[in-house]
């Protein structure tokens, strides 16, 4: 733009500014929608709708989580409480069975080895929710409709996890191993007592991907979940879109509410989540 | 593996079994039994039931391929793949290089961009219904546009002109922008310095010229695995807008997703689960055949 300025100021610190700049502009785009959610959580209904628009709401109302988890309207507390439920439930049964057979896939010769991990791999092909109708086919004749574990059971044999593990465990140093086997343990003890505390950095990843897709997961929690008492918090939240009158205060704490858990989660442990990221684009 | 070779043979074979068995089990039963029973009613007149007798052929997958909500569930899905793959793989990549580049304060910026992802497409979906593209003045959109004097719009309460395409793709740009922008910076962090620095001395120094001979060459296994990725997840799209657009009346007969239509028809008034069935088996091809062509392409391109 203007030659000379930029001259001056040299090209590098000028492009750093710029640069800068425009990041700061797309952060604050970007915190825009939590900044909404955390303002009119905590306002009235009539603040949210006037016309005279304040950047904070002029009393803010901490009444309003009391209200969300006092209304029979809206089973939060419930919703919550399941979500907890099936997003532990869905990790850890996700950990167990994936870590193993990725150890087994990777570690123990077989002869028929391969073709087994082509089996598990060929799931991959057709993406999981494109099969929620088969899903709810099998789920409903096995009387498990709006039951735990209809929500948990058919979500844990991820041929993803699988395969991230088969990945890692490829590469587990064998010397270990071999130190186990010379201290007499056999191929179980060795995997639960040398193998899976040294690996302890993927096992921290796999987890957060799995329990934020858990608990974020709406369409097969929408299906299965028939029953009020069943509805995980993401199916409590999306009734707030459909309902007869519309409750906005109750509609922004809630959702405030169902991210908080997955925020913090987010925080405490960022450094996993990166690996976690990277691991699931097939990548890492 | 000096340990699996000591152990003889029979043990071995156990031993496998003994760690994959569970796993392997579980996806025969609760991925691949699904899958073939489904393929199985697709024959079937499977109304209000799993157990279905009366076998109808390919009469489903005639109703389904003439039915022209199934079409248009299909063109739906094509035009919000054209805009929303391009507009996040753009994003993304610019977040990725401005972020690289901010130095002290690359961490910060990362975790703003990426906390999106820890909120659900839901709770994004409400948000952005009720507080920015609401039909009324209060919602953000439309008190940006009352501040230009224009009317305000109903985003998502008209199929002619169809607003809502605004706040899907923004919704959906918001919220995993974030995460392939950490794909890319992998990807930006395993280029070795080493190029750069032999471009300077051929006297590459133009920030374009870097990018388009080094940083895009290098970022090549990356950006295929970021397309994959977005047109697979476009594909399987359900969440907002079913949180976007269903109402107390139901959900509008516009803009319905290949997922959205298969809901309805299978779970739905009719409970037609032979119908919904072969939907989904119809569904499951293109997304393979996608799948396969994608790749195909992007490797081509390789090649070239």
């Amino acid at each position: 733009m203007n030659g000379r300025r930029t001259r001056a100021l040299g090209p590098g610190r000028a492009l750093r500014t710029a640069r800068l700049a425009t990041l700061a502009t797309l952060a604050a785009l970007f915190a825009i929608p939590f900044y909404l959610l955390v303002r009119n959580g905590l306002a009235t209904d009539a603040d949210i709708t006037s016309p005279g628009w304040t950047p904070l709401p002029p009393t803010p109302r901490w009444d309003n989580l009391a209200e969300l988890f006092d209304d029979p309207a809206t089973p939060m507390a419930q919703g919550l409480w399941n979500s907890a439920r099936v997003a532990v439930l869905t990790t850890a049964g996700t950990l167990l069975l994936a870590s193993m057979a990725g150890y087994g896939l990777a570690r123990i010769r077989y002869p028929h080895a391969d073709r087994v991990l082509y089996a598990v791999l060929a799931s991959l092909l057709i993406p999981a929710s494109v099969t929620f109708v088969p899903g709810f086919v099998l789920v409903s004749s096995l009387g498990w409709v709006s039951t735990l574990p209809g929500l948990i059971v058919p979500t844990l044999f991820s041929a993803f996890a699988a395969f991230v593990f088969r990945q890692y465990f490829l590469g587990f140093p064998a010397e270990l191993e071999d130190a186990a086997r010379i201290d007499g343990l056999g191929p179980w003890r060795t995997f639960w007592l040398v193998v899976v505390p040294n690996s302890r950095p993927v096992f921290a990843s796999v987890a957060t991907i799995v329990f934020t897709g858990s608990w974020n997961a709406f369409l097969w929690p929408l299906v299965i979940g028939q029953d009020q008492n069943s509805w995980t918090v993401q199916v409590v939240l999306s009734t707030f879109a459909t309902a007869q009158t519309l409750n906005l205060h109750e509609l922004f704490i809630a959702a405030a509410v169902s991210i908080v858990p997955l925020v913090a989660v987010f925080v405490v442990l960022q450094r996993h989540i990166v690996a976690g990221a990277q691991l699931s684009s097939g990548d890492g | 593996m000096a340990l699996t070779r000591l152990l003889g043979p029979q043990r071995r074979h156990l031993w496998f079994w003994v760690f994959t068995g569970p796993f392997v089990a579980g996806l025969a039963v609760f991925v691949y039994v699904p899958l073939l029973w489904s393929v199985g009613l697709s024959f079937f007149d499977a109304q209000n039931t799993v157990t279905p007798t009366r076998f109808v052929g390919l009469g489903n997958y005639a109703t389904v391929l003439a039915d022209p909500a199934f079409r248009s569930s299909l063109a739906t899905f094509a035009v919000f793949a054209v805009v929303i793959v391009p507009a996040t793989f753009g994003l993304s990549l610019g977040l990725a290089l401005l972020v690289h580049a901010a130095g002290p304060g690359r961490a910060f910026f990362r975790s703003v961009f990426f906390l999106p992802a820890a909120c659900s497409y839901v709770a994004a979906g409400l948000i952005w219904k009720t507080a920015i593209f609401n039909g009324v003045r209060f919602g953000l959109a439309n008190t940006v546009l009352r501040l230009f004097g224009r009317n305000p719009v109903a985003w998502l309460s008209t199929a002619h002109p169809a607003w809502y395409w605004l706040p899907i793709g923004t919704a959906r740009l918001w919220l995993q922008s974030g995460f392939y922008m950490l794909l890319f910076l992998a990807g930006l962090s395993r280029i070795p310095s080493v190029l750069y620095e032999a471009a300077a001395l051929d006297g590459a120094q133009l920030g374009w010229q870097r990018f388009r001979h080094i940083t895009w060459p290098q970022l090549r296994r990356t950006s295929v695995a970021v397309v994959l990725l977005l047109a697979v997840n476009a594909f399987q799209a359900f969440d907002e807008f079913f949180t976007l657009l269903s109402t107390t009346r139901g959900y509008p007969p516009y803009a319905r997703p290949p997922l959205v239509y298969l809901y309805y028809v299978a779970l739905g008034q009719g409970q037609n689960l032979g119908v919904g069935s072969a939907g989904a088996v119809v569904l499951a091809l293109v997304i393979l055949v996608f799948t396969a062509g994608q790749a195909r392409r992007l490797r081509l391109g390789r090649a070239r």
